[in-house]
């Protein structure tokens, strides 16, 4: 599709371009490009020499077992992440789209933690589930739960996936909220009129109406635990006790910073790229982005 | 209209305010500790009422700040991170709605390849590219400077993409009349263009605030002085999860400031909130 009425000029143009062109070179081509070259160094431990290594930094982060276990992890996360936090949003939203009295008051009181940072999410969780101060941890020890996750991989992990599922609610709530309200009323009279009981509408007509949101939704999910969930980790449990919250972008970062291993770091960078393009891919392939509002 | 019976609304309503509360909980928890004495909470005997230091403990965190760990206080974080997201919204804004326009509205060679340069970053985030992102800010000698903190985020072409999408619907008729008038392209813009696009710039401002306020993993790296530090670095340094001398009371008051920006801005500009966020993912 193509503008009929257009401007004649030479020049203008490029000088319109020039700004965001000359940012995307600087801070997205040239670094994407740095990170290729360097993911095919090898650094020595003072930095003094680099030797050209082919795919050495690929093939060690391949053989390396923690590499894989956090391949593994960062799927296990986002799955249950999403899983967790799209069915909760559609439930609040399946009975938001209802006509309610006050239907407007309970959107605005659902979307707001979209706007929390999060850092700050990570802050609120690891306080609320301290081990020795956190106000929820009380009523855990009391049912017998032996319940730190400063201590124990497992626990962290769920305390990662519950913020970080709570963070995405009102996100997904409100893209469901959109894609129910879309459907057109007149499918659910005729199943009413046909004798489906509600939860029969819900599972024979809505659901699958809504299939195209889920299913954007589901890949927006993923990208947000692969990369959002960084402040969340950093700030309860910075990837430990041991490695046990590790994830991709976290390893990239503390390989890089506190290991000093950019070649490896590199590696890991162009591999998270190209996971990422996938993904977009198959959100752009397979989406139908119909959602209005 | 499919009638519900009365049972099932009592349910939707009770659903709705139980997820209500489990969203507000941990944001309602962080408010009480921040009222509180520092010595309860670690005890673990923080009470789930509002204590009596709200004002002490709000006015040593916005002009004080912690006694530990940065001494910064978070009134000036709180600047800093304001200044980045209004860089950050207001620069790719700008820098954006031109490249769409001249990307709409003119023909001249590289066009596409141009158009295609700035589509290829939608895909990736900033987190894939850190390292090398920061020894070039580092080598622009631009660590610790605002320009370092928001230059390598406007590097995205969300906001292109929306600009061109909206120019594609302005009728052509517009531009001939005001040809007609005499207006060239600059004029065009500033006279037609820009007025129209007010409501897409104002979601799109909503949205790109908020994203700017709360960006965490970049900041952390580029900014080593504590008087460059955003709120949301501040406030990791401030809780040493190993270490008993959290300065509890403070941290949350902290949270609760880091929120309140960005939320305020949700729950006050909601339906551009929105528009800019459905349009954003298109």
């Amino acid at each position: 599709m193509q503008k009929q009425a257009i401007f004649q000029s030479r020049l203008l143009p490029y000088a319109l371009v020039a700004p965001q062109l000359a940012i995307v070179l600087i801070f997205f081509y040239w670094p994407a490009l740095q990170a290729v070259i360097q993911s095919f160094l090898l650094q020595d431990a003072f930095g003094l020499s680099t030797t050209f290594v082919w795919f050495e930094n690929y093939i060690d982060l391949f053989k390396d077992a923690a590499y894989f276990e956090a391949i593994v992890r960062t799927f296990f996360f986002s799955f249950a992440i999403a899983v967790s936090s799209l069915s909760f949003a559609l439930l609040l939203a399946v009975m938001a789209d209802k006509p309610l009295r006050g239907s407007m008051l309970y959107r605005t009181l659902l979307i707001w933690p979209y706007a929390v940072a999060p850092p700050v999410v990570g802050v609120l969780w690891i306080f609320m589930l301290h081990p020795s101060l956190g106000v929820l941890s009380r009523y855990l020890r009391n049912m017998g739960i032996d319940w730190n996750p400063l201590l124990d991989g497992d626990q962290a992990a769920a305390l990662i996936i519950l913020a970080a599922a709570w963070k995405q609610i009102s996100y997904n709530f409100l893209f469901f909220l959109a894609g129910l309200q879309a459907i057109p009323k007149s499918v659910f009279e005729a199943a009413a009129i046909d004798g489906a009981r509600p939860m029969r509408r819900f599972w024979t007509v809505t659901f699958p109406l809504l299939s195209p949101t889920i299913f954007f939704l589901l890949v927006v999910n993923i990208v947000y635990a692969f990369f959002d969930t960084f402040g969340i980790i950093d700030t309860m449990t910075r990837g430990g006790p041991g490695t046990s919250t590790v994830t991709l972008v976290y390893k990239v970062y503390s390989d890089g910073l506190l290991g000093g291993n950019l070649g490896s770091s590199a590696a890991q960078s162009v591999i998270l790229m190209v996971m990422v393009i996938v993904l977009t891919g198959i959100q752009f392939r397979f989406v139908e982005r119909k959602v209005t509002y | 209209m499919v009638e519900e019976e009365g049972f099932r609304r009592y349910i939707a309503h009770i659903i709705l305010w139980i997820g209500i509360a489990i969203v507000a909980f941990p944001v309602y928890i962080a408010f009480v500790a921040s009222t509180q004495d520092n010595a309860l909470i670690a005890n673990g005997q923080m009470s789930l009422l509002p204590g009596g230091h709200f004002f002490e403990v709000y006015y040593q965190t916005i002009f004080v700040g912690t006694s530990g760990s940065t001494r910064e206080p978070v009134g000036n974080m709180m600047l800093n991170s304001l200044v980045m997201a209004l860089l950050i919204a207001v620069g790719k804004i700008a820098i954006s709605i031109i490249s769409a326009y001249a990307i709409v509205y003119f023909r001249f060679p590289f066009r596409m390849p141009i158009f295609w340069i700035i589509f290829v970053t939608l895909m990736l985030p900033v987190e894939v590219r850190i390292y090398p992102t920061y020894k070039i800010v580092a080598d622009l000698h631009m660590l610790d400077s605002y320009a370092g903190l928001s230059l390598p985020l406007i590097a995205s072409a969300t906001a292109t993409l929306l600009f061109r999408q909206f120019f594609m619907t302005v009728p052509d008729e517009l531009l001939e009349a005001s040809r007609i008038d005499g207006a060239g392209p600059l004029r065009f813009f500033w006279d037609t263009l820009l007025p129209l696009s007010r409501t897409n710039m104002a979601a799109l401002f909503v949205i790109l605030f908020i994203l700017g306020w709360n960006q965490y993993l970049w900041p952390l790296l580029i900014t080593t002085r504590d008087d460059m530090q955003t709120i949301q670095v501040g406030i990791r340094k401030m809780i040493t999860t190993t270490d008993a001398l959290t300065e509890w009371p403070i941290v949350m008051a902290t949270a609760v400031l880091a929120m309140l920006p960005p939320v305020f801005v949700v729950v006050a500009m909601q339906k551009l909130f929105v528009r800019g966020l459905v349009e954003t993912e298109k």
